[in-house]
């Protein structure tokens, strides 16, 4: 199972014909607790690095990006219901959106899991 | 206080801060911590539960002393300080001659001073200010002095342990006390909407005080996110936010701190102003705003009225921890005031219904 992140630390994971996309353990530390999550429509076109979601914290609003381009299929109501669960499990439960991928080769340019843990040395 | 390598300046608890875990930002040209490890949702709601210790010490400490301080500030001021009794604080404003806020202040009065709490953005250009116009009257800040907030509920059994005659202090009093072996002035007064005090010890005290304090098993330590969550519910304005040289007294819906005697007599920066909103009215107000779904509507959101007409703008906004909802204030034209009146908020290019309400969002729990 593949994951990759971005430099923004967003996550993607492709499930079988699909794309999960998330937020890191570490953007969500960095928000704190999140109070509100808005999701976007199924069928909404997006390109890599278009805003794809909306995170707010008690603190701050903040993007969450589409990190390949593709069209979102699903969104996850859970975190609509329950914001705090981005908190609880970031990686798991807490995912954003199902994006069918346009171009599975753009994955190749984001970071993967060795990669990203050293950039988060640099931070 | 020092500096950091960034050029910030730091509170004498900066590294006790760090110890504790806190995210540290910059905040007012300090380095102050924004959260501790718990968060600011669990932050808020333990203030509100129990006791939050905040450190304020970036804010400016002032005494002014001279032949009659209290009238001499008047000057500056539209607060009524000359009626105000030793031993009580007033809460007022630094106008311009707009009428616009320079910043806002806490006025204590004392046997022979006034002690004055301004906000650490603009505490410089206050100080010059004072020195330049108080006529006979010296003006000292404080700098060897650090300063901290207890909130809560249960703050007066905390503090009650240092000094017995802590419960006797009513809400808007000060004193100078000795809490055990500390040197303090303590007011009963704050920022949160709670119960608690504010308590100016010297800097090589501060520490020890604060862990003393933190060892107590009602009290967890308070970031500047949740003391901004705590004042917005209690609708409390934030300077550079809610007011500011653009916003009059009036506009802002602080008439309440003007007195009978200083509306009519004036003698303050913008008076002629003041007086005529008081007669005439304003064209816009401060007012609470209740946002009806779940998300949080920022400072800057416009505000617009059902013919799409833009008519306010949010000045503070987030969510409310304990209203378990997004809550903000702004300035809406004086027709859309009314508590009630239905408001649309342009979040994002979304229009989110919203509806002027009542301030503050909580019940104030403040000490008779």
């Amino acid at each position: 199972m593949t994951i990759r992140y971005t430099k923004d630390h967003e996550w993607i994971r492709i499930e079988g014909a699909v794309a999960v996309v998330g937020i890191s353990d570490y953007a969500q530390s960095q928000l704190g607790d999140i109070v509100f999550v808005d999701l976007p429509e199924p069928g909404k076109k997006v390109d890599a690095g278009d805003e794809v979601a909306v995170v707010e914290s008690v603190k701050a609003a903040s993007e969450v990006y589409a990190p390949v381009g593709g069209e979102v299929v699903e969104t996850n109501p859970a975190i609509v219901e329950d914001p705090s669960l981005v908190n609880q499990s970031p990686m798991e439960d807490g995912w954003f959106v199902k994006l069918k991928i346009s171009d599975p080769d753009a994955l190749d340019s984001l970071m993967d899991q060795a990669a990203y843990d050293a950039y988060l040395q640099t931070l | 206080m020092g500096d950091t390598a960034e050029n910030l300046k730091v509170t004498p608890l900066n590294s006790l801060h760090k110890e504790l875990g806190a995210r540290m930002v910059p905040f007012a040209g300090y380095e102050m911590p924004v959260q501790y490890p718990t968060g600011i949702l669990t932050e808020h709601k333990h203030t509100r539960a129990a006791a939050g210790l905040f450190d304020v010490s970036h804010m400016g400490q002032v005494r002014i002393t001279g032949a009659d301080p209290a009238k001499a500030l008047e000057a500056l001021v539209p607060g009524d300080l000359v009626a105000l009794d030793v031993g009580k604080m007033r809460y007022t404003m630094f106008t311009n001659d707009a009428a616009g806020i320079l910043d806002d202040l806490m006025v204590n009065k004392r046997d022979r001073d006034l002690f004055v709490i301004v906000n650490a953005a603009c505490k410089e250009q206050d100080i010059a200010h004072m020195r330049n116009n108080l006529k006979g009257c010296e003006v000292e800040y404080l700098e060897d002095r650090a300063l901290l907030a207890l909130q809560g509920p249960q703050a007066v059994d905390v503090l009650s342990r240092l000094n017995s005659v802590i419960p006797a202090l009513s809400f808007g009093m000060g004193a100078t006390l000795a809490l055990d072996k500390f040197e303090a002035f303590v007011t009963r007064s704050g920022y949160t909407g709670e119960d608690g005090f504010e308590i100016s010890v010297p800097n090589s005290q501060v520490e020890e005080l604060a862990r003393w304090l933190l060892a107590q098993p009602e009290v967890k330590p308070i970031g500047l996110g949740a003391r901004d969550s705590l004042r917005l519910e209690a609708g409390l304005c934030l300077y550079g936010h809610d007011i500011d040289t653009t916003t009059t007294p009036i506009e802002a819906g602080l008439a309440w701190t003007i007195s009978k005697r200083r509306r009519e007599e004036g003698g303050y920066p913008g008076a002629e102003i003041v007086k005529k909103q008081l007669a005439e009215g304003v064209a816009r107000k401060r007012v609470g705003i209740q946002p009806q779904g779940r998300a949080p509507a920022r400072e800057g959101t416009e505000i617009f009225n059902d013919k799409n007409e833009k008519i306010g703008v949010i000045t503070s906004g987030g969510f409310g921890p304990s209203v378990d909802a997004p809550v903000a204030m702004g300035y809406v034209a004086t027709d859309y005031a009314k508590v009630g009146t239905p408001l649309t908020l342009m979040v994002r290019g979304k229009a989110l219904p919203a509806k002027v309400c009542t301030l503050p969002f909580i019940t104030k729990r403040y000490a008779k």
